[in-house]
Formats: structure tokens, C-alpha cells, sequence
């Protein structure tokens, strides 16, 4: 089922493009990362999708409705990047707020702020907060109900690497509950384990909508074989291989993702001057600036 | 209305915060102390109770000091959000811009009422405890309360149209101290200006009258004398006055606050944050 349905997008901004024919869906219970540079118009696509700014041409359903409409926005919960609240009011008293605004009783206010882990804070203003703590304010007033498409950009910043885990497997918890997930990041490494699907844009164009392993297929690009040599034996093993050292024992290698096993096969004929043998497939990194790199004419073939 | 409500329980609480609930409250108690020991002297023989003199000199009061408050508490309204960061997230609630704006505007109008209230209550006391017949003017006191909000309830709505309209706090709060100086203070004297120029022809009499209620904080000046004799009198209020139909003058007071909000909505609707 389809909770979030792009075709065809554009935007332009006093002449500038910033999408241009951008289409993706994102389904229930998918988890879908939105990469890109500063600028490629991920934010731009984001508020699009929440209804805060019309699009100049393409289509654009929330589940089931138009952005922005009643209907989509009872549906739809949003952090924006560099969340902001009124520094006067405390984290309980905004959460209450946000809950009324829903429609809802402002009673689950404190367990919203205790699953974020901002309990011991709750009733101190916003002004002392630092910029993690209102991050998670902003987590907080995410899950408020049960939105069923959650637009979440750089949800991440801000956060230490124990929040950020425990972030993610709230996110985990809500994908199986069947929310569709659309996340912005910068933090490729993080988005890597945590994501169902990838998008990148690149100046406004859509470059890549796919699987992680199948972004990895589709590119191509060299994997890394690291193999370690027994000691002493670096020098042959890296002959045999034709191959560089890259010290004592280690064995740096690349080959293309057709040529692995048979590269492999050639290791483990080696025998016992071979200890171990390591398959380092290309990084999130390097597949980014592979498809936003491209040009126009690359993207379109 | 829920959501209503909840915007202004947030208000509220941000401008007791902010001590501006503190300031308003004090300003029109200050005020109103000091003008009733002013106006403590001349009773008696103009025929009127001291407290419908006290109700005259708040009267003059309230029109600069009302618009004045509402436009200070106004102008941060719409462009504050926008500076601080915090409209679009409220915007993807399911709330709509004109219900954001009555939670402010009905919170902003309680501390207006609690400022207001409070200094016609210490002036009237202290006209009462002066002057047994002061009851009389207990009348005309009401009417000065209650169309004292609607003057501010006008000016607040307009604050929130300058402040959408500005989009920057810093433009919105000398748009609004702009507004306030042209329509409370150069108004009056353009349309003096005016009469003096025109010496007694078609302007004077056919045009001034309502240039005069056009502007809600002439329009009440002009309900509130006119309506009470006494209190006219006491103010010594004659002919201009008089030759206007107060009711003119009411009608242009409530339907200014409309005529605000509705301007404030469609101004709001036009800001993307």
C-alpha cells in the first residue's frame, strides 16, 4: 500500500529549478533515506510533501489526499531540520500543546517525553535546553498518535551515537506498526543499516531510487579484497595476486563485482600463505558521489 | 475550538512568562492612578459625579494607551514564529491559520481585559471613595470597559496583519509604532489641519464627520463622550460631538476588529514559512 506518491514533481524557485521531475512512492512500513548535497532540494521536497508550499507542477498524494489538506495532515507527523520551539515554555508544556493540537488529551505528555528520554528535563524551559535536547522535544512531538507517514529531515543532528541508535530503533518500531518513513540525512554510515530504500538527489533531479544492493549492482563499482598474509609471506602473496602491500602482512586488492569469485577462488588457491581474507563492498560514500555525480545525459540513459 | 483554545493557553502562559502580562497590567494601572489624582480637582460645579469625570479623562487615556498595549503585544505574532523558527512545524498540524491566529488573539484580549479592568477599577475606587454619587457614572464606566477591548481587539488584529505582512520582528514593530503614531496622533491633527484650511465649507460638514469615525480610536473617543451626558459634560464636549450620531461612531468601532482579523487571516495565509 502506498502512503506517499511523487510524480512528476518540479519545483521552481524565481526561475530556479529546485526539483525537476522528481517521482518516487514510499509504502507503508518502507523506510526510505533521502540523500543529497545542501541544496539538492531534499528540504524543498519536504515541505512539498507537508502541504507548507505548493508545488509549480507534478502530483503529489498523502495518503490518499492532497498535501496539506485536513485529511493528510491528521495523517502525517514532521521534524524539521534545526527544530525551534518558544524558548519561554518548558518541554511538557509544548508536548501538551502539540497534543492538543492533535485533538488528543494532553496526559501521555510525560511518556512521550520519558520514551526520548528527556523525563529528568521535562519541566525545565526550552531556552536551557541544548540543541540534542530539543531535537528529542522534536522526536517527542513525532510520535504523537499514530501518523502513518512520518517526514523526518536530518532527524539525526544533533544527537550522540547512543541517541542516534536508540532513534533508530524507535523508527524500526514505527516502520512495523506500518508508518511510512521518509528521513533526510547527511550521516550516510547511519542511514546504510537503518533504511529499506535509497534516494539521492542531485541538484534538484532524482539520480538513483533503489535498494542499497541494488544502488551497489547498478554502479559497479570496484569492491576491495583486503587479504592478510601469514607473516612473512606478504611480499608472494601480493605477486601472485598482482596486487599492492600495503604493510607487513596486509594485501590491498580491487576487482570489479563480476570478477569477486573468480578473484576469490585465485586467493584461496593460495593456500596456507593466506591467514584470513576480507570482501569490503563499496560504501554508502562512494556510491552517493558515484550517482550524484552524474550528468544529465548519464541519468537519463 | 479545542485547538483554539489550546493556542491560547500557550499564548497566555508565553506572555506571563515574558512578564508581559506584568508590563500591561502595570502600565494601565499606573496610568489611571496618576490621572484620577489629576483629575480629582475640578467637580462640583460642572454638574457632574467624580467618577463620570474620572470616566472622561480615562477615556482620553484609553485611546492612546489601548491601541498602544494591543499593537506591542501584536506584532510578534505572526513574524516572531517566522523569525524563531517554530511556523512550520505548528503549520503541519491539523489546525488551521485562522484558528492559530484566535488562540493568540483570544489570549492577548484576556490580558488586554485583566490590564484594562484592573486600572479602571483603581481609578473608579478612587472616585468612589471621593464622591458619594459617583454610582452614577457607574454606567458609562462599562461602556468604557467594554469598548475599550473592542479598540484593542481592532488594534490587536491589526498588529497581526502588520506583523504577517512584515514577516521580520524588527519591520513589524515599527510598522506598528508607525501605525500607532499616524492613526492616534497625526490623524486628528491632519483632520484639524484640514478644518482650518477648509474654513467652514463642504469638507467640514459633509467629510469630516466621517473621516472622524472611520478611525476606531476617533469613533471611540467620540461613542464614549457622547454617549453619557455627564459625562460630555464633563469631558466639555460640544458641538463636534453632537452632530454625529453615536450610533455611526459604534458601528465603525465593532466592525474595526473585523475588518482587522479578516485582513490578518488573508495576510497569514500568504506567508510561507
Amino acid at each position: 500500500m502506498t502512503t506517499l506518491t511523487l510524480s512528476h514533481l518540479t519545483k521552481h524557485f524565481d526561475g530556479a529549478r529546485a526539483l525537476d521531475d522528481v517521482s518516487f512512492t514510499v509504502a507503508a512500513g518502507e523506510r526510505v533515506a533521502l540523500l543529497g548535497h545542501n541544496g539538492a532540494g531534499k528540504s524543498t521536497l519536504m515541505k512539498i510533501v507537508l502541504g507548507l508550499i505548493p508545488a509549480t507542477a507534478g502530483h503529489v498524494e498523502v495518503c490518499g489526499a492532497a498535501p496539506g489538506s485536513a485529511e493528510a495532515r491528521r495523517q502525517v507527523a514532521y521534524l524539521p531540520e534545526n527544530v525551534a520551539f518558544h524558548p519561554a515554555l518548558t518541554g511538557l508544556e509544548m508536548i501538551r500543546f502539540y497534543l492538543r493540537l492533535r485533538g488528543e488529551s494532553p496526559k501521555p505528555a510525560m511518556g512521550l517525553l520519558e520514551r526520548v528520554g528527556l523525563a529528568q528535563a521535562a519541566t525545565r524551559r526550552i531556552g536551557t535546553y541544548s540543541k540534542g535536547m530539543r531535537q528529542r522535544v522534536g522526536l517527542a512531538q513525532a510520535l504523537i498518535g499514530k501518523p502513518r507517514l512520518m517526514v523526518l529531515d536530518e532527524p539525526t543532528s544533533g544527537l550522540d551515537p547512543v541517541s542516534r541508535r536508540e532513534f533508530y530503533a524507535m523508527l524500526d518500531q514505527l516502520a512495523a506498526e506500518g508508518a511510512a518513513i521518509l528521513l533526510s540525512s547527511h550521516a550516510l554510515t547511519e542511514v546504510e543499516a537503518r533504511t529499506d530504500r535509497i534516494v539521492i538527489l542531485s541538484k534538484g533531479q532524482l539520480r538513483a531510487n533503489d535498494t542499497l544492493a541494488n544502488l551497489r549492482r547498478a554502479a559497479a563499482l570496484p569492491i576491495r579484497l583486503q587479504v592478510t598474509a601469514r607473516p612473512g609471506a606478504a611480499d608472494r602473496v601480493a605477486a601472485e595476486l598482482a596486487a599492492g602491500r600495503r604493510n607487513g602482512v596486509l594485501v590491498d586488492l580491487t576487482c570489479a563485482h563480476d570478477d569477486k569469485l573468480a578473484r576469490l577462488g585465485q586467493i584461496a588457491g593460495l593456500g596456507a600463505l593466506v591467514e584470513d581474507v576480507e570482501v569490503i563492498p563499496p560504501s554508502l560514500e562512494d556510491l552517493y558521489s558515484h550517482f550524484s555525480s552524474q550528468t544529465n545525459a548519464e541519468a537519463q540513459s | 475550538m479545542k485547538r483554539i483554545l489550546a493556542a491560547t493557553g500557550t499564548e497566555f502562559r508565553i506572555a506571563l512568562r515574558n512578564r508581559w502580562v506584568a508590563i500591561c497590567v502595570a502600565m494601565m494601572a499606573v496610568f489611571s492612578i496618576v490621572l484620577s489624582a489629576m483629575g480629582s480637582a475640578p467637580t462640583g460645579e460642572l454638574g457632574a459625579d467624580r467618577l463620570s469625570v474620572t470616566v472622561a479623562s480615562l477615556t482620553s487615556l484609553a485611546v492612546y494607551l489601548v491601541p498602544l498595549i494591543a499593537l506591542l503585544m501584536s506584532f510578534d505574532a505572526v513574524a516572531g514564529e517566522v523569525e524563531r523558527g517554530t511556523l512550520s512545524l505548528v503549520l503541519t498540524y491539523p489546525v488551521s491559520r485562522f484558528e492559530l491566529l484566535m488562540g493568540k488573539f483570544l489570549a492577548h484580549l484576556a490580558i488586554l481585559a485583566l490590564a484594562v479592568a484592573v486600572g479602571y477599577a483603581l481609578a473608579a475606587g478612587a472616585a468612589w471613595w471621593g464622591d458619594a454619587r459617583a454610582g452614577r457614572g457607574l454606567v458609562a464606566l462599562m461602556r468604557l470597559f467594554w469598548t475599550s477591548l473592542v479598540l484593542g481587539a481592532a488594534f490587536l488584529a491589526i498588529g497581526y496583519a502588520l506583523s504577517a505582512l512584515a514577516r521580520r520582528p524588527g519591520a513589524a514593530a515599527g510598522l506598528a509604532i508607525g501605525l500607532w503614531l499616524v492613526m492616534i496622533v497625526l490623524y486628528d491633527l491632519g483632520l484639524l489641519a484640514a478644518i482650518v484650511a477648509d474654513g467652514g465649507g463642504v469638507f467640514t460638514t459633509d467629510v469630516f464627520p466621517w473621516l472622524l469615525i472611520a478611525n476606531p480610536a476617533d469613533a471611540f473617543r467620540l461613542y464614549n463622550l457622547a454617549a453619557s451626558e455627564a459625562t460630555a459634560a464633563a469631558a466639555g464636549l460640544g458641538g463636534a460631538a453632537s452632530t454625529i450620531d453615536p450610533r455611526h461612531a459604534l458601528a465603525s468601532i465593532l466592525l474595526w476588529p473585523l475588518a482587522g482579523l479578516g485582513l490578518a487571516t488573508l495576510a497569514f495565509r500568504r506567508v510561507t514559512p
